[in-house]
């Protein structure tokens, strides 16, 4: 059970790190002052689930693996974040609306592994939750003000959520670890989330006065680290100079 | 009548009095602190731009979010700082556009590149510190919110330096690689450091002027000399060797003597021919481009609720 729940945390903490360093893409790119600081906020919550997650896979491991060896020394076959995440930062709209869809899974998510009976999971979900709700509240108020914006900024979302779309069904997929991890009570069986998550998006866009894709496709593989061309370039440059000195302290 | 608000104003900062954004003041004292203040709020946001390009390169999840934790800190900075400014009567609109379009200037140490990783410890001890030198003196600066956003940005700034040093201290004191590395980035950035404190006093435009109105309190030579003398020792506990091998200790001084700036290449590289001038502005106006639309959805959104609020 111990390298399943090691599995568990290493995928988690892999969702975490590739989100974390595309809103990091935003420094200094952003609109304007005031949603750089913010993104870079978003950013941060994120690398820092990646750590407490990888942190504890790395405890599990006891073969005297730490967070970074995690990070920095495993191949994009061996990631296995979920695609979603992975996706190249697009435009500002396609940023914010990735987080609407991922920040309302995440709200759905965190308070179920907060229950989980694996103390260090539930304590690191408990410390996610309130970052989420504030994710939320921005991704749900941007969402609106492109919405309800100008034509440019009605079109630009509605490009998001038709790409989008069809990488958002992978979050709710669970393979043999994750259901047996959620039988367990270890786990979240993320299938039982669905119905809620898409009244929640339905409700936000119908608001926003979005329409949701009835076009049914879905792109799948990142939990068996069947990636998307991007990963291979995201690792390229975030191990670069990691790798280029193996072995040290930084 | 105006001779009575310009004596009074002049008795205020004579007495140590901070002038405040609703009192009377000179014409020449209220544009001089535009350039001033928005110059450093600038510096702060162009600041963003050589650090920002190390965080997806970081080799370390602990360094990628102190460094994440800094450049954001920097942000900050420059949205209090052009805060500041806009009680002067500019709008930060404005501003940003004398920034885009040359009129206003930045710090022109961002004008260099940050090569490697160690850069990003570089400029945290070593511009860092140089600011801080800088802004220290400025926590006594007349006008009273420039001087409150000082004392709450020096704190911050101390923070990032010692994390600089610290960076540094992990390189020079780990493989051969990573102490080059350190090496090679104190010697780059050293000498640009030491220019940040401007041309000597007799050559320096401003120096006459805003020391008599207490904008700034010491010279350039004077804060020069102040950072010369505490990062002597601080390169020596690295073990790294000295980029000035004039740099020696006077004791009938009490100062450390150092070998004369590269004056042309201070001038040089603030006349555009830094390596990263054209690109950092461009950067920052394709940026600004890029989130025109933005602002426009927000702003008619905004006007939007206010009207169906109104109905």
């Amino acid at each position: 059970m111990k390298a399943k729940i090691l599995e568990y945390s290493t995928r988690l903490g892999d969702d975490s790190l590739v989100l974390g360093h595309r809103l990091s893409e935003w420094c200094s790119n952003a609109p304007f002052l005031e949603e750089d600081l913010a993104l870079i906020n978003v950013a941060l919550d994120y690398i820092g689930r990646a750590r407490m997650f990888y942190g504890y896979a790395a405890e599990l491991s006891a073969d005297g693996r730490n967070e970074d060896d995690f990070a920095f020394m495993r191949d994009q076959r061996e990631f296995s974040n979920l695609l979603i995440h992975e996706l190249p930062k697009g435009d500002f709209a396609f940023t914010m609306l990735r987080q609407l869809f991922i920040d309302l899974f995440n709200s759905l998510f965190l308070p179920r592994l907060a229950e989980s009976s694996d103390k260090t999971l539930a304590a690191i979900a408990a410390k996610a939750i309130k970052e989420t709700r504030y994710h939320l509240r921005r991704s749900h108020e941007w969402t609106l003000r492109f919405g309800l914006g100008t034509d440019e900024s009605r079109e630009r979302a509605q490009r998001a959520i038709d790409q989008l779309w069809g990488y958002t069904h992978e979050m709710f997929d669970l393979d043999a670890l994750e259901s047996e991890l959620a039988e367990a009570g270890i786990g979240v069986d993320s299938g039982a989330l669905k119905t809620e998550w898409e009244q929640q998006v339905s409700a936000i866009l119908t608001e926003a006065e979005l329409e949701q894709p009835g076009e049914q496709w879905a792109v799948k593989g990142g939990r068996e680290g069947y990636h998307t061309e991007n990963l291979g370039q995201l690792l390229n440059e975030m191990q670069s100079v990691h790798r280029a000195y193996p072995g040290l302290e930084w | 009548m105006s001779e009575d608000l310009e004596a009074k104003f002049l008795r205020k900062i004579e007495g140590e009095e901070k002038i405040e954004p609703k009192d009377w003041m000179p014409d020449g004292y209220c544009k001089n602190l535009i350039r001033q203040i928005s110059q450093h709020a600038h510096s702060e946001v162009i600041g963003m731009q050589p650090e920002g390009n190390w965080i997806t390169r970081a080799p370390s999840l602990r360094r990628k979010a102190v460094l994440l934790a800094k450049v954001q800190d920097e942000g900050g900075h420059g949205l209090y700082l052009y805060s500041a400014t806009e009680t002067l009567g500019i709008s930060r609109d404005e501003m940003i556009h004398a920034l885009q379009t040359g009129e206003a200037k930045y710090a022109s140490i961002f004008n260099y590149p940050a090569q490697t990783w160690a850069d990003v410890g570089a400029i945290g001890w070593l511009v860092d510190g140089a600011a801080i030198v800088n802004q220290v003196s400025l926590q006594r600066t007349s006008y009273g919110p420039y001087a409150r956003g000082m004392v709450r940005i020096c704190k911050e700034e101390s923070f990032h330096q010692r994390q600089g040093y610290e960076l540094m201290l992990v390189l020079a004191r780990g493989s051969d690689d990573q102490k080059a590395l350190a090496q090679d980035a104190l010697n780059r950035f050293y000498w640009p450091s030491l220019m940040m404190f401007g041309p000597h006093d007799a050559e320096s435009a401003h120096t006459a002027k805003s020391m008599q109105w207490k904008i700034k309190r010491q010279s350039n030579d004077e804060l020069r000399q102040k950072f010369i003398d505490q990062t002597a020792p601080q390169i020596d506990f690295l073990g790294l060797d000295h980029p000035d091998p004039e740099c020696k200790w006077n004791e009938e001084r009490g100062h450390y003597d150092n070998g004369e700036i590269d004056w042309d290449e201070f001038y040089d590289v603030i006349n555009g021919n830094g390596h990263c001038n054209r690109q950092r502005i461009e950067h920052h106006v394709r940026a600004h481009r890029e989130g025109e639309w933005v602002r426009a959805a927000m702003q008619t959104y905004e006007a939007r609720k206010k009207k169906a609020k109104a109905a």
